[in-house]
């Protein structure tokens, strides 16, 4: 089997437009939530989310940067964003300037768990206001989840698989996996594969209230309210943005002297045949995952350093935490494991593969970014390291990233250094 | 440049993304401008917006440059 390695990263978060910026406040331990401001939740039961800043904010976003302006009119923020990071991580990866032979052989697997819901909100009050003659041409291709791969093959011309992923919050996980096995498959070298997300509106944060899966209870404290593993946690935070990852066939990332940040090793994804959306009572699906992406990446409980958890802030920490204690036993207490949720919200279709930049940085740099807001540890959390509060400096060999999503999906992706 | 003209130029601007000058009567939307035949909807969409006209498919069908906009707009609007 082909060898795939990640060649080049890409961010658009709540911490920052980019990778170093936003990895410098996640390790900082600062958040990037607050009152929501992209429109008036006044009326919500929640009214707070860690939004993407605007381009006036220290670490804002500008999307002319890489985003034509006619394209900005006329898509949702999360194919923005999308299109924003892919381009980050091309730059990075050195890929700007490929040979045609070359861009027939490179694809995306870039995906959203929902996609432009603003613009559909947007587009249906204007439907019955004014009627079908007044919505816009561009209403369903600038909402479509496999716009961002479709925007980034047409604007740097690739033209191998064209694939998006759609399984809720494990989406970015899942679409980094599933993009790995393309290139071993020998379906494509290369690979930008991500997820993007953007649902900061009346009706997602509607949505989600009403499923009772946001935090309701810390309107007033909203850089305090995402708290993972916390006896005091109380439902989810809305995030939003997107992470890309370049992903390369190892001999060719040799060859060409690239930047080789960590090998993709091992991919596990499973089903918990439970319920819509409350996980399986007893983490049965996500354990499912888990070892099967510890059996691909041929590794011992012991040998993981470092996971990046799913970790909502939701009651479902504990059933994840449940799961990793019977997968990695003993192995567990050499480990960190931290929710980085804690400081960006939960970017749903975003989360793993921001995440699993995450966790690739955290090997180039040997430290471990915190879970914030952890002041009293829930029953079962007692012998673990969940990195409480402030990141720690550690060795970081081999990473393992959990996502788990609506539907009962599960995914979890092993990297490792490559020496 | 007339009012109407100068509207019109204004509404191709913002949606296309072009340069200012390059807005011209006798620019097409779609062969100097970059416009697909979408963008054309929509600009026409906003053209009614602006005007207070109603453009029909037909009619629409047959505005090709900047100056036919402009042209059917001073002819159609109350």
């Amino acid at each position: 089997m082909r060898r795939v390695v990640v060649t080049g990263l890409g961010l658009v978060t709540p911490l920052g437009a980019d990778v170093e910026t936003t990895w410098a406040n996640l390790i900082a331990g600062k958040s990037g939530a607050g009152q929501i401001t992209r429109f008036d939740a006044s009326n919500q039961k929640c009214t707070i989310a860690c939004e993407v800043k605007p381009k006036d904010h220290p670490w804002g976003f500008d999307p002319d940067k890489r985003v034509d302006h006619k394209i900005q009119r006329q898509v949702d923020p999360f194919i923005i964003y999308g299109i924003d990071a892919a381009g980050q991580a091309l730059e990075d990866a050195g890929l700007t300037d490929m040979t045609d032979a070359e861009k027939e052989r490179t694809g995306c697997s870039i995906g959203s768990g929902i996609g432009g819901l603003p613009g559909i909100e947007i587009e249906s009050v204007n439907l019955h206001e004014r009627g079908p003659g007044r919505v816009s041409p561009h209403f369903v291709h600038g909402r479509l989840i496999n716009l961002i791969t479709g925007q980034v093959q047409i604007k740097y011309g690739f033209m191998g698989p064209n694939h998006a992923v759609v399984t809720a919050c494990s989406t970015g996980a899942h679409s980094i996996g599933d993009a790995a096995r393309m290139i071993m498959m020998d379906d494509a070298d290369i690979m930008l594969a991500g997820g993007a997300e953007s649902t900061v509106n009346p009706l997602g944060i509607a949505g989600f209230a009403q499923a009772r899966a946001l935090n309701m209870s810390m309107n007033d404290r909203p850089e305090e309210a995402s708290r993972p593993y916390d006896r005091n946690r109380d439902g989810f935070v809305m995030g939003e943005g997107a992470g890309v990852v370049v992903l390369e066939e190892y001999e060719r990332a040799k060859a060409r002297g690239a930047k080789i940040y960590a090998e993709v090793t091992g991919y596990g994804l499973s089903g918990d045949a439970y319920h819509v959306t409350a996980p399986h009572p007893e983490g049965r699906g996500a354990e499912l995952a888990m070892r099967m992406a510890l059996k691909k990446a041929g590794l011992g409980p012991g040998d993981i350093d470092y996971i990046n958890a799913h970790g909502t802030s939701t009651m479902a920490d504990t059933i994840e935490l449940a799961a990793i204690k019977r997968v990695l036993g003993e192995g567990l207490s050499g480990a960190s494991m931290s929710s980085t949720k804690s400081a960006i919200g939960h970017l749903l279709g975003g989360a793993g593969a921001v995440e699993a930049i995450f966790c690739i940085l955290a090997m180039r740099d040997q430290i471990v970014p915190p879970t914030l807001n952890l002041h009293d540890p829930d029953d079962g959390t007692e012998g673990i390291d969940l990195v409480p509060l402030v990141a720690k400096k550690r060795q970081v060999r081999a990473v393992l990233n959990n996502s788990f999503g609506f539907g009962g999906t599960n995914a979890s992706i092993i990297m490792q250094k490559v020496d | 440049m007339s009012d109407t003209a100068d509207r019109v130029a204004k509404i191709v601007v913002e949606h296309l993304g072009v340069e200012a000058d390059k807005v011209t009567q006798d620019a097409s939307f779609i062969d100097d401008l970059g416009a697909d035949s979408l963008d054309i909807v929509e600009l026409v969409m906003a053209f009614e917006e602006e005007f207070g006209v109603e453009i029909p498919d037909d009619a629409a069908e047959k505005i090709t440059t900047v100056g036919d906009a402009t042209k059917y707009i001073e002819e159609h609007k109350g």
